[in-house]
């Protein structure tokens, strides 16, 4: 049987592949170009006996959004960067008290209003450090239609997997664009649902750690009784002030991530392997990034492109890699600076790094980053 | 007059802030150097106030 | 036998933080008995919260507890129901918490009603960052951000939960114990969005910036002030000066909002 298509916008994709990992719970607010992934889901979701809700302003959209996530729901939540800012303190929430949920930021030119229908990546640094504290983040930058779907769903997996919220980052451009989606056969995609706790109630600690550095989440109503705090607390979920079980649980919290890399980190790798100038490029940008590489590759130039489907956890491990490998490392981006910083602190100064910055609404272009490369070479 | 309630003070809630004092129809109890103390045993009434108005349950009521 | 609230408390958590006096833990026992009248199954009940010296109650309740973010436990809380309309969900908190930062999802709450219950301890103070004044102070009185004496109107929740769409809107204090697990128990079983809004006091904070001599003068003072409904109606405008009304202000019906989604999914799938 012929496999079921659709062209649909990135943010449509976004919607049905979070559908297809078994989302049940969408709460959001209206902002531009974010409101498709919350109009398909407020038509979807009833349908299979899902919620939707359109709360009273983004912050309130997180908050119902947790409160679903502990009932054992899975939940996303769609906005972009002034609903991003608001939503950050929650953000913060989710991290510490360690609930699976997906965020979707469909970035738009800033700060503040900003322009609204404007593309930007210029909430890239803001997905990690947006959140006060110490913690971890997971941030996938899928850059098509059939990407956004299935970083969707691999999202809702990284969320359930390690219990924590998950940001999806596109671009109005991936958003707004459409493109041929084939949609998965059930079954054909993993799809992963957070561990429930083996052990009897009266012994259940939401935050018990000895078994793994992901501790197994009950849902509420399903016969655990538990507490759950924003507060610094133990493993029994209750506020704490022991510094050594609060550094334990800080650690913890960020290790859990990083000592999972492998499993977190996807990238694509286009032509590097006699890469001597290499573009770190991501979302809308990196489909003029591949124009580019090929047009420079017929001028005989040895280009190739990084493209982190993972952004954070930063790929460190590879990108210092290809620093030594390759003489210099550019990096289109629709902001003023943002991931080449990570990009340069990687590279301890053994390859050129170069940026392509764009705000002014319009996306980046083959022709200049072809200027960029041979400038730099 | 005989009580109509035994009263149980449980000294390590108790902050000592008199409330259970106060409202106490019949005087039943006093504040001692940091907790409530039960004064006057036999005047209770078991109304069951102290308990009901006690924010730290600290005071149980057992009717006789 | 005395009450047994301890069944309802986590072993090990009591004495709770509250200060000497502090009106929470009158209205924490309240909410016990109100749960074992509605007899709530404990594995079935959320106790959501925001943040504030009133928001340190779900702590103590062995049920499924969720102490959020300042302002939001009723967006929270809404979530909850949504995704789990059996759920029993009880929303607590202050009223700087719910009124101020949290005043939008207040009202949302109210105006969606949705089958929750809002139990508002008002003690006209933000207490646990020290005193400074919060939409229920009222004008003219001491906080530690207006000593010269507050310039700031004050809001009535109760109104503001009737105006805002609550369907079950009442008030007690912490002086009339005896009262304040009837209205809580009245508000779970009500379908639709309850509030319950109960006055108590702050003798640590508010107290003594305000020449109340202790905890007592101020309950003496919720005493006074304290007019049934009933009683009201019976009484003139001039005898009500300065009066508070207390009782069940408000109760009616009115679709309820995970019934209505419930409906709005039979459309969805054809039914």
């Amino acid at each position: 049987m012929a496999k079921k298509v659709a062209l649909i916008q990135g943010n449509e994709a976004c919607a049905q592949g979070a559908l297809y990992a078994g989302c049940s719970f969408f709460a959001g607010y209206p902002i531009t170009p974010s409101t498709e992934v919350a109009e398909v889901m407020s038509i979807e979701l009833p349908k299979i006996g899902g919620k939707f809700i359109q709360m009273e302003d983004e912050i309130g959209a997180i908050a119902a959004l947790i409160g679903a996530a502990l009932t054992g729901a899975k939940a996303l939540d769609s906005t972009s960067g002034p609903g991003m800012s608001l939503k950050q303190e929650l953000l913060g929430y989710a991290c510490i008290a360690e609930i699976p949920c997906v965020i979707v930021n469909v970035q738009r030119g800033g700060p503040s209003t900003g322009m609204p229908t404007g593309p930007s990546q210029s909430d890239m640094q803001q997905a990690m450090w947006g959140t006060h504290g110490d913690h971890a983040a997971i941030v996938l930058t899928p850059a098509s239609c059939q990407e956004i779907y299935e970083e969707t769903v691999r999202a809702f997996n990284l969320a359930e997997k390690y219990r924590m919220p998950v940001q999806i980052q596109l671009d109005e451009i991936c958003a707004h664009m459409r493109e041929k989606v084939e949609y998965a056969e059930p079954g054909e995609l993993e799809v992963i649902d957070r561990e429930a706790p083996s052990v009897p109630p009266e012994e259940y600690k939401p935050y018990d750690a000895s078994k793994g550095l992901v501790p197994p989440l009950a849902s509420f109503g399903s016969g655990y009784r538990y507490h759950v705090t924003g507060l610094n607390k133990a493993a029994d979920g209750f506020p704490t002030t022991k510094a050594e079980l609060v550094d334990a649980e800080e650690r913890r919290q960020i290790d859990k991530i990083m000592l999972n890399q492998e499993d977190i980190q996807k990238n694509e790798e286009y032509l590097l392997d006699d890469a001597e100038v290499i573009l770190f490029a991501y979302g809308s940008t990196s489909r003029s990034a591949r124009y580019a590489v090929n047009e420079l590759r017929k001028d005989g130039v040895k280009a190739g492109m990084f493209r982190p489907l993972t952004m954070w956890p930063f790929p460190e491990k590879r990108v210092a890699e290809l620093a030594d490998q390759a003489g210099a490392i550019v990096c289109p981006e629709m902001n003023l600076g943002q991931m080449v910083r990570e990009v340069e602190r990687v590279a301890k100064g053994n390859c050129t790094v170069a940026h392509i910055g764009r705000v002014d609404g319009e996306p980046i272009n083959p022709g200049q980053i072809i200027d960029k490369v041979k400038e730099v070479l | 007059m005989s009580a109509k309630a035994e009263i149980e003070i449980i000294e390590k809630y108790c902050k000592g802030c008199s409330i259970c004092v106060e409202f106490c129809p019949t005087k039943v109890l006093e504040m001692g150097a940091f907790v409530v103390e039960v004064a006057n045993a036999d005047a209770c009434i078991a109304c069951n106030q102290c308990e009901l108005r006690c924010p730290d349950f600290a005071i149980k009521v057992h009717k006789l | 036998m005395a009450y047994d609230y301890e069944k309802s408390i986590r072993p090990g958590k009591l004495p709770h933080i509250w200060c000497p006096g502090c009106g929470h833990g009158i209205v924490m026992k309240g909410l016990i008995r109100a749960m074992d009248t509605c007899e709530l199954d404990r594995d079935n009940t959320a106790v959501v919260s925001g943040i504030g010296c009133a928001s340190r109650l779900p702590g103590y309740l062995d049920t499924c507890t969720l102490h959020t973010a300042h302002g939001r436990a009723a967006a929270f809380a809404t979530g909850i129901k949504m995704a789990k309309p059996d759920m029993n969900v009880i929303v607590v908190g202050g009223d700087g918490d719910g009124t101020a930062i949290g005043g939008n999802h207040f009202i949302h709450a109210c105006r969606r009603n949705i089958d929750m219950t809002y139990v508002i301890m008002n003690n006209s103070i933000y207490g646990m960052t020290g005193g400074q004044f919060s939409p229920c102070t009222p004008t003219g009185a001491k906080a530690s951000t207006t000593v010269y004496g507050n310039p700031d109107p004050t809001f009535d929740i109760s109104k503001l939960a009737i105006g805002a769409g609550a369907t079950f809107v009442a008030r007690g204090t912490a002086y009339h114990a005896v009262q304040i697990d009837k209205l809580i128990a009245e508000g779970i079983r009500h379908k639709g969005l309850a509030v319950i809004e109960i006055l108590d006091d702050c003798p640590t904070t508010y107290g003594r910036r305000n020449k109340f001599r202790s905890v007592i003068d101020m309950m003496k003072r919720l005493k006074e002030t304290a007019v049934p409904v009933t009683a009201a109606a019976k009484m003139t405008e001039e005898q009500l000066e300065g009066k508070v009304l207390t009782g069940v202000l408000y109760n009616t019906e009115k679709p309820e909002y995970t019934e209505q989604y419930a409906k709005l999914i039979k459309r969805a799938q054809g039914a």
